[in-house]
């Protein structure tokens, strides 16, 4: 159990803080729903991922992908888009496909437990090799958070300002939605795509009452997150010992712990 | 001397609408010119075109160098973690890649600009959390860090109260007597009268261009509006009487057609 303890601490850990970089920007810019569309999209692919025997976060990566590509395709042909409505579009039509997927998952597949892996995380269920692609994301998603930080910051305070001062705007918010599509791939493996919202928006909208500049609350974010995730798997873990033979899930322990972080910010 | 902007024959339309039509003026640099007209005068078109925004169906618009902007208000949480300091630097360089890594030097310009729009009192609060108007000082100091020659705000005055809105247009004659041409929105041309040397007025899709002495005056405005009007000057304000006999405050007056 030791090697699934500490596969489940790593994957976690990378979700909590890319989360909590992501989560910054997503609560400034008010587009934790687009977050939350992005991740009920990429639930579709951790439900083909299951269905075709390959790593579900490269079904969350790749959906998500598309995710992002259908946002932008919904925005563009308007001139005053409601981002809200597309979202709410968008996110109709992943969690159909993914309805269809699990039950394909059920009846065709072996996956008895698809449904609840796909929506609500299996983080004990990863082999010790999703530590790497969990890294690479990771890795891949902090370099372009780095790189984007300065026009993105610009370009979540006003649209205009930015674009006088050479901004390319619509570049830098797809870039951003790409940074948030695996930001909350890997908050889908660790407490899965319906309850990625709240990994990605908790920790951070509770640090950013609490600091001054958007990296400490970067900073603080990621310790919120941390402590939540860690927190849930360690819970989780003991929980085998208050029921035996059962496991509570990681993401009731770990959203547990997010919104107690949130209730403590806003005091 | 070579124009900061050149405003020729400009025609644009909005929705098939055309808002504008054979707007001309020019604005040399340390000029100061006040963008007087009604709401729904276009005076919001006229900004975005020159800043890019909007393609003109007819004519020219030349400017020269870089331009600053100043929006009316940010949409910021009172919470949101940007200090006004680094909200400055982001005016020196936010439009580059990357973080931003400590400078001695972007320092310096950051506290130059603090001190020149008289931000030390504030210059480590949140940007969410300044009255507006400290907002307005603050989004001149981001749009001045990087010395345009031609700053461009949209209703900066627009719901100050007469002292701060009186602060703010002697900020912007400072900025003017540096060297850097000014243009400015507004609906009300008081707070600006003793700041601005010109006058674009907008009403009616048409514009008269020219010295403040010029061009608010009763042929001209009359002529403008297409109905008389009377300008009267009183203590240093300016009062405009419509063509029924009725006296407005300029305030009140001049959006009367």
């Amino acid at each position: 159990m030791t090697d699934v303890l500490v596969t489940a601490l790593i994957v976690g850990a990378a979700a909590a803080v890319l989360c909590a970089v992501a989560g910054v920007f997503t609560v400034l810019r008010g587009q934790a729903f687009a977050g939350h569309a992005l991740a009920d999209v990429a639930s579709s692919g951790g439900a083909a991922a299951l269905l075709l025997g390959l790593p579900p976060l490269a079904g969350y990566v790749l959906l998500g992908l598309a995710g992002v590509g259908g946002l932008q395709a919904l925005s563009a042909r308007r001139t005053t888009a409601d981002h809200d409505l597309m979202a709410g579009i968008l996110l109709g039509a992943g969690l159909g496909i993914t309805a269809l997927l699990l039950y394909l998952d059920v009846t065709l597949g072996s996956a008895s437990g698809a449904a609840m892996s796909v929506m609500f995380g299996a983080l004990f269920a990863l082999p010790a090799s999703a530590v790497w692609g969990a890294g690479a994301a990771a890795l891949v998603a902090m370099a372009l958070a780095a790189v984007l930080y300065r026009p993105l910051l610009l370009a979540s305070l006003d649209a205009d300002l930015a674009a006088v001062q050479g901004v390319n705007v619509r570049l830098v918010n797809t870039l951003f939605l790409v940074l948030l599509a695996l930001a909350v791939a890997l908050a889908s493996l660790t407490v899965g795509a319906i309850l990625a919202t709240a990994l990605l928006t908790g920790p951070a909208a509770a640090a950013l009452r609490l600091t001054r500049t958007p990296g400490h609350a970067m900073a603080l974010a990621s310790v919120f997150g941390l402590a939540s995730v860690w927190g849930g798997v360690g819970l989780a873990y003991a929980s085998y010992g208050w029921t035996p033979g059962h496991v509570w899930p990681v993401s009731f322990f770990t959203t547990l712990l997010v919104i107690a972080f949130y209730a403590l910010g806003r005091r | 001397m070579s124009l900061a902007l050149n405003v020729e024959h400009l025609a644009v339309s909005l929705g098939g609408r055309e808002v504008l039509r054979d707007v001309s003026f020019t604005l040399a640099p340390g000029g100061f010119c006040g963008l007087i007209g009604a709401n729904g005068a276009g005076k919001t078109t006229l900004l975005r075109t020159i800043l890019g925004f909007e393609r003109p169906t007819a004519g020219h618009i030349h400017r020269a160098g870089t331009l600053g902007y100043v929006p009316q208000k940010l949409q910021l949480d009172p919470d949101a973690p940007l200090r006004v300091r680094d909200f400055l630097r982001l005016g020196l360089d936010g439009h580059r890649w990357g973080i931003p890594l400590p400078s001695r030097a972007a320092r310096a310009q950051v506290d130059e600009i603090v001190a020149a729009i008289g931000a030390d009192a504030f210059a480590d609060q949140r940007v969410g959390r300044l009255s507006g108007g400290q907002l307005q000082r603050v989004l001149i100091g981001h749009a001045l860090i990087r010395r345009p020659q031609l700053l461009l705000l949209d209703e900066p005055l627009a719901n100050l109260d007469p002292s701060a809105a009186a602060a703010v247009a002697a900020l912007l004659g400072q900025v003017a007597a540096g060297g850097v041409a000014v243009l400015l929105s507004a609906h009300d041309l008081n707070p600006l009268l003793g700041h601005v040397d010109r006058v674009v007025y907008l009403a009616n899709g048409r514009a008269a261009a020219g010295p403040v002495a010029e061009v608010v005056r009763g042929e001209v405005l009359s002529a403008l509006y297409g109905t008389h009007i009377d300008v009267l000057r009183v203590h240093g304000r300016i009062v405009v009487v419509a063509g029924n006999g009725a006296a407005h405050d300029h305030d009140h007056a001049v959006p009367i057609p």
